[in-house]
């Protein structure tokens, strides 16, 4: 018996610790679960956050000169591993940035047959120096880097390369001494502006041809003087697609059109800053659309070339304000419209000109920054100061992105005004990126309107009609079939409603027009003519199946419509009422348009708000409208001031919860419209939405990229926006859930 | 009139008009569907048309695809010559006129005015080709090896040449698929093996005989399969058929190009009914062809299962123990309350975000870290770190688990009470009580909860498109390579396979059949799946409501 009774109690021991077991079991996984959905949220989070930090400058190495005066200028390569320093006396050295810090690891003394009296660095990304002498001779020089892999490991070997050939190249066919020079490489042609010692500006442009004795290329070319320009000359740029020259002169700036060498032209010649103020310096910004000035004043205005309204200008963007007193230099990055600016004493500013953004300014240094050199990656800047080469990390992932880049007008490089763009690549690396997000909010926003304005009248009467008249068996029947709807796939309510609806409407147009107009008349008319029926006949006709006597009336006002379409086309609209609305109405015309997604979007989002509202309406205690109609009160009446008051916040519940569903859906805005990015209310015309965008650019863009996290934003402001919608709804409905059941 | 306006009865009828609104175009959706994809199997007759444009004769022989009516004056605006024509509409066909490589477009208008004749002879054929779509035209002649066949009738011969050639493409593709991709695989992991040993830097000499002894045996038995491929290649050859097309030119056409041929024309309505079926049985059964845009759907609907059975299983125990949690385990307090609602408000989250989260999560993030510890050897190249089937599964998991969530508490809350404490008093403790009572009468409500998760699954595409879905997936995830199940690959879908072919396809006129065929397949599933689970739910409640008195 005892025995018997320890094997019950350890049988009862196993199965209280089998019951601890599950309840800790289940209560782990239950919130691993709901934790595992809470980490939606995060992870979109914890993807979109990088976009918003800040720039982050590290100073990472320092290399003490001896000669710290000598600097003409400075380098590094992609890895940061080496850098090298043009000197005044001709020489290029090379340093280890790397294993042995500091140490001189190559260095080529140039001997030149001429004094050097001039001294140019093309455009960053080309890398590119050039030696201007007294005997009017020019000498191109590329520092470059041999990288080799001996045993698996990255070695880089410095050297240096004269892709102008080994021979100093003539600038000035007179033998003047160049006095201010810049150039740059395109393909097989050269270009050089400069100037001489008697202030006289030249254009020299060689193209390469290849000798056919002896295969080797030759530079031959001729030199065209700008004459229009004259005096002093304080600093000369030239577009690395040899198609415009910069030229600075006080605060006056000369564009000038270099494209063909026998038709060189002045553009523009324009004050580019107040006559009181001075210009300190000035830089194309990567891709040479825009020139960036910067004047004593600490100003740095952006200026680009648009097609505006009186023809082609040129004019100021933007401008930017700087710590500085004074900018000393501005320094483009290579790829991205980032530029860095440097001041008197040691400031040092990073600058982003889409996105408008001074992203950073301190004082890195205590001398003031004399030269500077922007890393390949743009992960670094080699800059000299305080006698001292120094190397700086600097953090800047994303400086595109910034609120007003996103939700504010932009003026992008080459448009006429400020705009609102999305256009996020292209095949160029030194793209300007357009990030406005609000073309794609404003696209999500029309197609919602346009679906919630189809979609709500029709659901709203369907689902007062089947709750508050149908009788129940017919009820039974009715409200799955509506609701069957809900379940299918919108895949297929894309491509009916791109393939198959959208023909139809831009062939049937004028029927479909009719058709919105004469269908609720026919339906009054039926009405009345049921209403005045003779009484021995209309008595015989069972109350609520006026929806079942409809559709054939339906039917058949649908098939007259389109019936007459063609006629009317032809008697109206000579033929063809598309072409029309182009041509005279000016209207654009797109096959997959507003109207096509509003009606396909239209029936997707039927059904939730019919289920939703009908549950509402249904709900509403019979003895409410019971006791209206004894008072006297017709069914209309009770129907309006009783029934749908009381079921109102199930009716905007339902509302919300249709929205939500508008806004997120994917497939039927991607199939039914022609995804352009437009801001267009006009209803013949497409749009481009958020979920559609994602859809469409998110498996082509680059892991981490600011495109990425820009997508994932877009996701992430659908993830809020439809959660507040339906928690709104959701919570709405628990409240009128309440309140019925105290009723 | 005015009494009449104000007693609102015109605006009832208006309601009234609505539901007939919303019934017709449901009714007319799933109609029109229905329609369009069935009758893409039944076999259409196909006529010659005599025309005359611009007083020359010209024969079009083709089905007709398509009819409309357009206004005289929009054909005139285009250039047509309609003169001598009156009225102010024409009707015109869209004929399908096949034989892609001998005319311009294998699709034409033509107008009805045009038309001097239409006759559908007996002995139109279509013959239905792995390249090139439809070819229509009449039988002139098989030649069999080079020789006429004159012993038989040309139907018969026809037969006896396209029977003998599909037998002998099917052994090829056998071959070629099976035993072939085979090899192929086992070399792969091969090279896959021996890059591992070098990263380890445990690669020595004897392992590297070792694998090339392997390499070598596979590559002579590839040698061999390669043999008999070519030997069963060049034997298919062997037959042509000789056919007069519409230009009136005789065109010879390779059998082992042919798949089939028909003569539609000569059916009675029961040996249509009968190819009708055959249609439908090749079209589930068969892989796509020529960009999909012909051919079955078997790999999309294979993949669309394999990918939902997945999800199923991933879904159904999390959902479960969550539901479970919530209902019987969670404090009845407020958190309760909200985290109800969040996760009930989940459901109506889009879908595309939880493609973009499967694709930074699972995909970049999860999948990225298996490849670096697991698969170093395959490096660069992913192996799960790429959009793949086990992502998609697990994305609409995560998709649909709100459903299954909701779906079992509402199970769990209409189990009447006094069952539970009547376990509860019997002794039994609370995971006993769950086990034994419990959830066994929940589990209908499970099945129903799981059951609208697949038909949600089912139904998806957004996602899928970020996170696995491709167009034309090489391999099933599913097949005879160890390890029999490759979650790593990328499948199709019937979904993704409606947008692509529908939207994406070269050639969009061919392929709209197709895709409505697709649709109705899918349709069609997705509403048996829905009403399954609204007749079990149905059918719980009356079981219910019956207990609780």
């Amino acid at each position: 018996m005892s025995q018997q009774l320890t094997q019950t109690s350890n049988k009862d021991q196993f199965r209280k610790v089998k019951d601890k077991v599950a309840k800790y079991g289940v209560t782990a996984g239950g919130l691993l679960v709901l934790a595992a959905l809470l980490m939606i949220f995060f992870y979109l989070l914890y993807v979109v956050k990088p976009i918003f930090d800040d720039v982050d400058v590290e100073h990472h190495q320092s290399i003490a000169l001896n000669e710290p005066l000598n600097t003409l200028s400075i380098g590094v390569d992609e890895h940061l591993e080496t850098a090298y320093r043009f000197t005044k006396d001709s020489k290029l050295e090379f340093y280890d940035l790397h294993t042995n810090l500091g140490a001189k690891i190559f260095e080529h003394a140039f001997d030149f047959q001429s004094e050097v009296t001039s001294f140019a660095q093309s455009a960053p990304h080309l890398n590119l120096y050039a030696y201007g002498f007294e005997n009017g001779q020019v000498q191109v020089v590329k520092p470059s880097f041999r990288i080799t892999f001996p045993n698996d490991v990255r070695k880089i070997t410095p050297t240096y390369r004269m892709p102008l050939g080994d021979a100093p190249l003539e600038l000035s066919e007179e033998g003047d001494a160049i006095t201010q020079l810049a150039f740059s490489i395109s393909e097989e042609t050269t270009g050089f502006i400069f100037t001489n010692d008697s202030g006289e500006l030249f254009y020299k442009q060689l193209l390469a041809e290849e000798n056919f004795m002896t295969d080797e290329i030759e530079w031959v070319g001729e030199t065209v003087a700008i004459e229009q320009i004259k005096g002093n000359i304080q600093q000369l740029h030239i577009s690395p697609d040899l198609s415009r020259a910069f030229a600075i002169q006080g605060t006056l700036l000369s564009v000038i059109d270099i494209r063909d060498i026998d038709e060189i032209e002045i553009l523009y010649q324009i004050n580019v800053t107040d006559f009181n103020t001075q210009i300190t310096a000035s830089a194309l910004l990567s891709g040479a659309n825009s020139i960036l000035i910067a004047n004593n004043e600490g100003t740095i205005s952006q200026w680009f070339e648009i097609n505006g309204k009186n023809g082609r200008e040129f004019v100021k963007a933007r401008s930017f304000k700087s710590e500085e007193a004074s900018v000393n230099a501005i320094y483009p990055e290579l790829y991205r419209k980032t530029f860095f600016t440097t001041g008197a004493k040691g400031q040092f500013g990073v600058h982003y000109t889409t996105s408008e953004a001074t992203l950073f300014t301190d004082s890195l240094t205590e001398g003031s920054i004399t030269h500077l050199a922007v890393a390949p990656r743009a992960n670094a800047v080699f800059l000299q100061a305080d006698n001292k080469l120094q190397l700086f990390h600097v953090e800047n992932e994303h400086p595109e992105v910034t609120w007003s880049a996103l939700w504010q007008e932009v003026w992008y490089e080459g448009y006429p005004e400020p705009d609102y763009i999305w256009q996020s690549t292209s095949a160029s690396d030194d793209f300007e990126s357009k990030f406005s997000l609000v073309p794609i909010a404003f696209g999500t926003i029309k197609a919602a309107f346009y679906a919630m304005l189809f979609s709500v009248p029709i659901a709203l009467a369907a689902a007062i009609y089947t709750a508050y008249f149908m009788p129940s068996p017919v009820r039974k029947v009715v409200k799955p079939t509506i609701e069957i709807m809900e379940a299918l796939p919108t895949v297929i309510l894309g491509f009916l409603a791109g393939l198959w609806l959208a023909p139809i409407i831009e062939d049937n147009l004028p029927g479909i027009v009719i058709m919105l107009m004469v269908l609720p008349v026919s339906i009054i008319l039926v009405a009345f003519a049921i209403h005045n029926l003779p009484k021995a006949i209309s008595n015989k006709i069972p109350e609520g199946l006026d929806s079942i006597i409809l559709i054939p009336v339906v039917l058949f006002v649908g098939w007259a419509c389109f019936a007459v379409s063609a006629p009317i086309e032809t008697l109206f609209f000579n033929g063809d009422m598309r072409l029309y609305i182009t041509d005279e109405l000016g209207i654009d015309f797109d096959q997959r348009n507003s109207f096509v997604v509003g009606i396909a979007m239209g029936f997707a989002v039927i059904p939730t708000i019919f289920s939703i509202t009908e549950d509402a309406v249904f709900s509403v205690p019979k003895h409410l409208s019971q006791g209206s109609l004894a008072l006297g009160a017709s069914q209309w009446q009770t129907l309006v001031r009783v029934v749908l008051l009381t079921a109102s916040p199930g009716i905007f519940s339902a509302i919300m919860m249709g929205l939500g569903r508008a806004v997120g859906e994917t497939m039927i805005v991607l199939m039914a419209t022609g995804n352009t990015p437009i801001m267009d209310w006009s209803i013949f015309q497409g749009m481009r939405t958020l979920s559609a965008n994602i859809a469409v650019e998110m498996p082509e863009s680059e892991v981490g990229s600011t495109h990425y996290r820009i997508l994932f934003l877009a996701a992430f402001v659908l993830f809020v926006f439809t959660f507040i919608f339906n928690t709104a709804a959701e919570f709405v409905r628990q409240r009128l859930r309440e309140k019925y059941s105290s009723l | 009139m005015n009494k009449w306006f104000k007693s609102g009865s015109p605006w009832i009828w208006m309601t009234a008009g609505a539901v007939s609104i919303s019934l017709i175009s449901v009714i007319g959706l799933l109609l029109l569907i229905a329609w369009r994809g069935l009758v893409y199997f039944w076999p259409s007759n196909i006529y010659e048309f005599s025309l005359e444009l611009n007083k020359t004769p010209v024969t079009v022989i083709g089905e007709v695809y398509d009819r409309e009516e357009v206004p005289t004056s929009r054909l005139q605006g285009v250039g047509t010559d309609i003169s001598g024509f009156q009225g102010n509409i024409i009707e015109r066909f869209l004929i399908k006129t096949g034989n892609r490589e001998y005319v311009d477009l294998d699709f034409r208008w033509i107008l009805a005015t045009d038309i001097k004749s239409k006759t559908a002879h007996a002995d139109l054929v279509k013959i239905e080709r792995n390249k090139n779509g439809n070819f229509y035209g009449y039988i002139e002649g098989v030649i069999e090896n080079g020789k006429t066949i004159k012993d038989k009738s040309k139907y018969e011969a026809l037969e006896s040449v396209i029977d003998r050639a599909v037998e002998l493409s099917d052994e090829m593709m056998d071959i070629q698929n099976g035993e072939i991709g085979s090899i192929n695989y086992k070399l792969e992991e091969l090279r896959l093996e021996e890059r591992s040993y070098e990263l380890k830097g445990k690669l020595t000499a004897e392992i590297i005989a070792e694998l090339n002894a392997e390499r070598k045996t596979l590559q002579a038995d590839y040698l061999v399969l390669e043999k008999q491929l070519m030997a069963l290649r060049a034997d298919s050859q062997r037959d042509t058929v000789l056919v007069k097309d519409m230009r009136g030119e005789v065109v010879s056409i390779p059998v082992y190009q042919v798949l089939d041929a028909q003569f539609p024309n000569d059916m009675n309505v029961f040996e249509k009914a009968i190819q009708f079926i055959v249609q439908i049985g090749k079209f589930i059964s068969e892989d796509p062809r020529e960009a999909n845009t012909e051919g079955g759907v078997f790999p999309a609907i294979f993949g669309t299962v394999f990918m939902v059975l997945l999800m199923a299983i991933i879904v159904t125990p999390f959902g479960v123990i969550a539901a479970i949690y919530l209902h019987e385990y969670a404090a009845k307090n407020a958190i309760t309350k909200i985290v109800r609602i969040s996760v009930i408000n989940l459901a109506g989250v889009p879908s595309i975000v939880y493609g973009v989260f499967g694709l930074g999560f699972f995909v970049y993030m999860l999948g990225g870290n298996i490849d670096a510890l697991f698969y170093p050897e395959a490096q660069p190249s992913p192996t799960f770190g790429t959009p793949g089937v086990i992502w998609s599964a697990l994305t609409l998991a995560i998709l649909t688990l709100p459903v299954v969530i909701v779906s079992t508490e509402e199970g769990l809350s209409r189990i009447p009470t006094a069952l539970r404490q009547g376990s509860l008093a019997l002794g039994a403790t609370k995971a006993e009580t769950l086990w034994r009572i419990v959830i066994p009468m929940a589990s209908p409500a499970i099945m129903t909860g799981l059951i609208l998760a697949v038909a949600r699954a089912a139904g998806e595409v957004a996602p899928l498109m970020l996170v696995g879905v491709v167009k034309m997936a090489p391999t099933l995830p599913l097949d005879g390579n160890f390890p029999f199940v490759h979650l790593d690959r990328k499948f199709m879908h019937l979904g993704f396979h409606i947008y692509d072919v529908g939207f994406q396809s070269p050639n969009v006129e061919a392929a709209r059949p197709l895709v409505y065929a697709t649709a109705f397949l899918l349709v069609s599933v997705i509403v048996t799946l829905n009403l399954t689970a609204i007749g079990i739910r149905n059918h719980l409640r009356e079981k219910y409501k019956s207990l609780e008195h």
